[in-house]
């Protein structure tokens, strides 16, 4: 399997301005049948424009509504949340199994107007800079859970918005593809700059990829601490300072002090 | 393999019982009688059969269409669902052998009350299915799209028409099976041609035989349209037949 590092020059995929985050002392409460849930109390995050944050918390912390709130597929029922325009990315690829890999990465182009040989054809030449090259008019049952997960972060990409919500995007990868998977994306986003929010419960994952890591709290989440990540890219797992700033990320979640 | 050898033994079981067991012939023939009178009365046999099959590939055709319209709507439609989707169940507690002869006084005996019978049998399992297969899509997908600037008509285009059609498909297998009972029900209700109407007319005829062959038909062509619609099915969703994740 192709990683990353050998990485063509392509031309950078076409996005809106630069446009950051800004969450502010945002409450979000959900009503159920047993009562309600606060997922969110007083929760408050910046992300500037094409920095790359990672968001770490218990399971349950409301991470995922922070990203919904990001996107405005749901708002908040107090404070404020302003983001320039922001794309998914759930968890699992979900690429649509009739569609080509080709197709699936250029829907985002078809939903935008584009005829399917014209967002094809923009699709096509950013497949060889993904490591994809050869495979685009493969089955997403043909393709490698690795490969599949490039081919939905392109789909991410060639939506063209400045703001990318990743929800635990390699959360179902084995632990090799995994590994390879955050180095890749690494050397993406050095290619194409966006705002990154993105949430994980793997801090080192979230010290590696990320300039800075914001520890939520338990439900209802809040910011516990927001660890700057200062150090130069590529980063490995296994150096001394992500070492360092992986042990104190992982206090600040198990509530202690950094 | 297994099946074929089973129906032989039970077309050898009834041939045996047939013969050696002194019924008369006008009360059960044995499968050579069955199979004579298919070639002997094939002209007849063939003459009611294309009526029949006209009325069941219009019937389906129908119910797959409006099926398809009604499951849309109520899909997109909030209102369409409270307004219609509890006539659509009641629709189906209505009893087809009682209310078929009502059909034929109203409409007559041509092929307007066969069209409606078989709809009403076969539409509500094409729209079922439907609706649950535009419905089945995943939220998060739902919210990629969202977040995609999708409209409401580009999901359902992109992502629910396709996701829906393995389901849809499996509605028309069901459909497909019992549009050739509705037929041959609405035909006996009132009708001067077509396989229902040759049963009936046969048996008082002492033409036993033949009723049993004009089954043998219906039975053969109801399995010719199923077979043809999971061949469909392998051609149109081959997606929907592999297990996820099985190719590295």
């Amino acid at each position: 399997m192709t990683t990353t590092a050998e990485v063509p020059v392509a031309p950078p995929l076409a996005a809106s301005a630069p446009a950051g985050v800004r969450v502010e002392a945002v409450e979000r409460t959900y009503r159920t049948r047993r009562g309600t849930v606060a997922a969110l109390r007083g929760l408050t995050l910046g992300v500037a424009a094409n920095e790359i944050v990672a968001v770490v918390g218990p399971s349950g912390c409301g991470k995922s509504t922070l990203l919904e709130l990001v996107c405005a597929l749901q708002a908040p029922d107090a404070g404020r949340v302003e983001a320039g325009p922001a794309v998914y990315m759930p968890q699992r690829d979900l690429l649509l199994p009739w569609a080509s890999a080709l197709d699936n990465a250029a829907l985002p182009l078809r939903v935008h107007g584009a005829s399917r040989a014209e967002a094809r054809d923009r699709a096509r030449p950013a497949f060889a800079a993904f490591g994809l090259a050869g495979f685009e008019a493969a089955r997403p049952a043909e393709l490698s859970g690795g490969m599949r997960q490039r081919v939905a972060f392109l789909r991410t990409l060639l939506a063209g918005k400045p703001v990318l919500a990743l929800d635990e995007p390699f959360a179902s990868l084995d632990a090799i593809t995994r590994a390879e998977m955050q180095a890749w994306l690494a050397g993406a986003l050095l290619r194409e700059p966006r705002t990154v929010l993105f949430v994980t419960h793997d801090v080192e994952e979230a010290v590696v990829l990320a300039d800075r890591v914001a520890v939520l709290s338990p439900r209802p989440g809040r910011v516990l601490a927001e660890l700057p990540v200062p150090l130069p890219r590529p980063r490995s797992r296994t150096d001394g300072a992500v070492v360092t700033l992986r042990e104190r990320a992982m206090r600040a979640l198990q509530g202690g002090t950094l | 393999m297994g099946a074929a050898l089973l129906a032989l033994a039970l077309l050898i079981g009834w041939e045996l019982y047939a013969d050696l067991g002194g019924i008369d012939q006008f009360l059960l023939p044995a499968p050579s009688d069955v199979a004579a009178s298919l070639w002997t009365d094939r002209g007849l046999l063939w003459d009611n059969f294309t009526v029949t099959a006209g009325e069941v590939l219009l019937g389906i055709a129908v119910s797959l269409a409006a099926g398809v319209v009604l499951a849309v709507a109520i899909h997109l439609s909030r209102t369409m669902r409270r307004a219609t989707y509890p006539l659509l169940v009641a629709s189906q507690t209505i009893p087809i052998v009682i209310v078929a002869p009502l059909l034929v006084a109203w409409l007559g005996y041509d092929l307007a009350p066969k069209l409606a019978i078989v709809g009403l049998i076969c539409f509500f399992p094409v729209v079922v299915t439907t609706l649950d297969g535009l419905a089945g899509v995943d939220p998060d997908l739902r919210k990629l799209m969202r977040t995609l600037d999708a409209s409401r008509l580009q999901t359902l285009r992109h992502v629910e028409a396709p996701a829906a059609l393995p389901a849809l498909l499996s509605g028309a297998k069901i459909a497909v099976t019992v549009a050739v009972i509705g037929a041959v029900l609405a035909e006996q209700a009132g009708s001067s041609d077509g396989l229902g109407h040759l049963i009936l007319q046969s048996i008082p005829q002492f033409e036993t035989a033949r009723s049993w062959a004009a089954v043998v038909v219906l039975a053969a062509f109801a399995i010719v349209l199923f077979g043809a619609l999971a061949l469909a099915e392998r051609r149109l969703v081959p997606w929907a037949h592999r297990s996820e994740g099985d190719i590295a």
